[in-house]
């Protein structure tokens, strides 16, 4: 199957090794990513603050070049560009007349959105379109007796209704279907709905680390080895900045974060380092010692 | 119909500080709400079991509990809904509140934020003869956080509050801009100025968790979105959040996506240097991973960069924001 994909910011800046996973599983999923180039950053949520319709003529444009690529999903790699993107189309869809008024920006560059791209994260991608069942069928290195906390990232989950969850109620569990075809187990633990503080980095990093030293903690304390999560910016705050939170802790813990493709990838035997796996700031050596990666 | 619910049951009095999961299994019709159950169970079963109420209809706000893990009002979450296949159902008090007995919360804490946003009209000017007068339009905008019902829900399950209590909270700050928006009220700038502060609009970590549990659909943090657009249309800009915003902007414009590390450093502030040196040594451990971005100008632009500019330039929001328009 064949997507436009879109990688977003995070991944060819602050994490770039999750560019290099995803490509790495990509071609063994059977997944053709096309980028799409010339797109913009999708705002975070961040531009948005500055005006809503600045957002979403900004996705609505990377709308209208995946629909003149001739394609009709958007592939992403992050929780937030999920959500927003989501967001931005939930509204341009449900308001014909704000999507014209959208259109007539657009126009100067002649492009045009008509409303017919669907957005899908990695996540959703693998269980929806490659399915578990196949996944399965291609893990060659099972990740026997590793337990893995699933940490969602907000934007991939909330609001509901814009993420299509009462459609799919299954989004609140793929990450866990997941875990599980690669052979894992996953771990159930209170923070993997909540926020990973990442947004709160530089306006209150008090705040900020007190959320990744609660949930590493948690996680740790539920039997985890290691964490999981489709979203870089999660990551960021979970792997980089964790020996900070620790340190405010008072603590010594060290919870290594995977990112989704670098957790199918170990599945599907592919090298650590090919999946970018030793940029971590958190050693994730215990667990593939636990699963016998060779690096 | 048969329905389990687990209930949380706590009695300072007698059980000291824990709390216990008790589980009932009950007869019940098909459309009774999770509420209706309890009620039955305190009739019928228990009537030790402690439980808010009174409305049953969504409009009083006391009911709010945790049901399977979320902040809902009892008598708006039907059983059959939460248990379709008739699995047991979790019923737990609200979150971040100090819990009285079994599912019933002290409110203190949240009436504390409310009252401290000032939740009344403060008029500019001499009193009108007659009736103040706001045109049509200007109210409208004020319909979503006026539909708020106290029940609580928002704060329960805010991520931001549960690290941190001194956070205002969503169900404030959703007050606070009801108020900022009233054309009527001629205290906004000074609202605004409290709300800019430590533990205000800046504080809330965008987290959507009020958006997806508030039974109104007040959408607290899309108004609290809305609050710090009139924050910074104000001109108040010397606060990290702030420059956080501006310094995403000016990255977005001037290559067409983010830069990580201009985003810190402009939001810690350009010349804050003890934060910069602090901040080196991590700096480098990122930059020897390949992890850290050029800095401004050596950020590289992406193709169409001058088109996405254009947008910006175009469409940033130079008035004031309208309220509302969520
Ligand atoms: S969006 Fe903000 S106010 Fe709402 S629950 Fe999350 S942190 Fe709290
Ligand atoms: S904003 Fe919604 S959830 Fe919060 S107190 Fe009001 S009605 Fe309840
Ligand atoms: S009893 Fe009044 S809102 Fe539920």
């Amino acid at each position: 199957m064949k997507y436009a994909f879109y990688p977003g910011c995070v991944s060819r800046g602050g994490t770039p090794e999750l560019y290099t996973a995803t490509m790495a599983i990509a071609g063994r999923l059977g997944l053709e990513l096309e980028e799409i180039v010339g797109t913009s950053c999708t705002g975070a949520g961040v531009l948005q603050e500055k005006g809503q319709k600045l957002g979403d003529t900004l996705n609505a444009r990377t709308f209208a070049m995946a629909e003149r690529m001739g394609l009709t999903t958007i592939m992403n790699i992050c929780s937030t560009c999920q959500g927003v993107m989501s967001q931005a189309n939930y509204r341009m869809l449900q308001n014909e007349a704000y999507l014209d008024e959208i259109n007539k920006e657009l126009q100067i560059e002649g492009l045009q959105y008509t409303g017919r791209i669907v957005i899908k994260n990695l996540a959703w991608v693998v269980v929806e379109e490659v399915g578990i069942e196949k996944l399965k069928s291609m893990v060659t290195r099972p990740l026997k007796d590793v337990k893995v906390a699933p940490f969602y990232g907000c934007y991939i989950l909330r609001p509901s209704w814009a993420l299509g969850l009462d459609d799919n109620p299954g989004r609140g569990q793929y990450l866990e279907q997941i875990i599980e075809a690669c052979g894992g187990e996953p771990v159930n633990f209170p923070g993997r709905t909540k926020c990973c503080g990442f947004p709160l980095g530089v306006i209150n990093e008090k705040n900020s680390l007190t959320m990744v030293a609660n949930h590493t903690h948690d996680a740790h304390d539920h039997g985890a080895d290691t964490m999981v999560t489709p979203c870089p910016l999660c990551h960021l705050n979970l792997d980089a900045q964790q020996p900070k939170a620790q340190a405010l802790r008072g603590s010594g813990l060290k919870m290594p974060v995977l990112h989704l493709p670098q957790l199918i990838g170990l599945a599907l035997g592919i090298g650590a380092k090919e999946l970018g796996i030793y940029r971590h700031m958190v050693s994730a050596k215990a667990i593939l010692d636990k699963a016998s990666v060779r690096a | 119909m048969k329905t389990t619910l687990q209930v949380n049951r706590y009695d300072p009095e007698a059980s000291g500080e824990k709390s216990t999961v008790q589980e009932y299994t009950l007869d019940v019709p098909e459309h009774y709400t999770v509420l209706d159950a309890l009620i039955q169970v305190r009739e019928q079963d228990d009537p030790s079991l402690a439980v808010r109420c009174s409305c049953r209809a969504a409009i009083c706000g006391s009911c709010a509990m945790r049901i399977n893990d979320q902040a809902r009002l009892g008598c708006k979450t039907r059983v059959t809904v939460m248990a379709p296949k008739g699995e047991p159902i979790r019923v737990e008090p609200m979150g971040n509140q100090h819990v009285v007995k079994d599912l019933v919360v002290d409110l203190d804490l949240f009436w504390g934020k409310v009252r401290a946003v000032q939740p009344y009209l403060q008029p500019k000017g001499p009193e009108p003869e007659e009736e103040y007068i706001a045109s049509n339009e200007s109210m409208l905008n004020l319909l979503t956080p006026m539909g708020c019902i106290m029940c609580g829900a928002c704060v329960s399950d805010c991520t931001a509050l549960e690290v941190d209590k001194n956070f205002i909270g969503p169900a404030a700050l959703a007050k606070s801009y009801r108020f900022v928006a009233d054309p009527r009220d001629g205290q906004a700038r000074q609202r605004l100025e409290v709300m800019n502060e430590y533990a205000g609009a800046w504080d809330c970590t965008r987290c959507y968790m009020c958006v997806e549990v508030c039974p109104k659909g007040v959408a607290p943090m899309d108004r609290i979105m809305e609050l710090r657009e009139h924050i910074m249309d104000a001109g108040m800009t010397n606060t990290p959040g702030y420059r956080h915003v501006a310094s995403f902007a000016r990255s977005v414009e001037h290559s067409g996506w983010l830069n990580e590390t201009d985003l810190a450093v402009d939001s810690w502030g350009r010349f804050n240097l003890p934060k910069l040196l602090s901040e080196a040594p991590f700096g480098i451990k990122m930059l020897m991973r390949g992890k850290m971005p050029l800095p401004g100008p050596l950020h590289k632009k992406r193709p169409g960069h001058e088109n996405i500019a254009r947008l910006m330039k175009r469409l940033e929001r130079k008035q004031p924001a309208k309220a509302g328009a969520h």
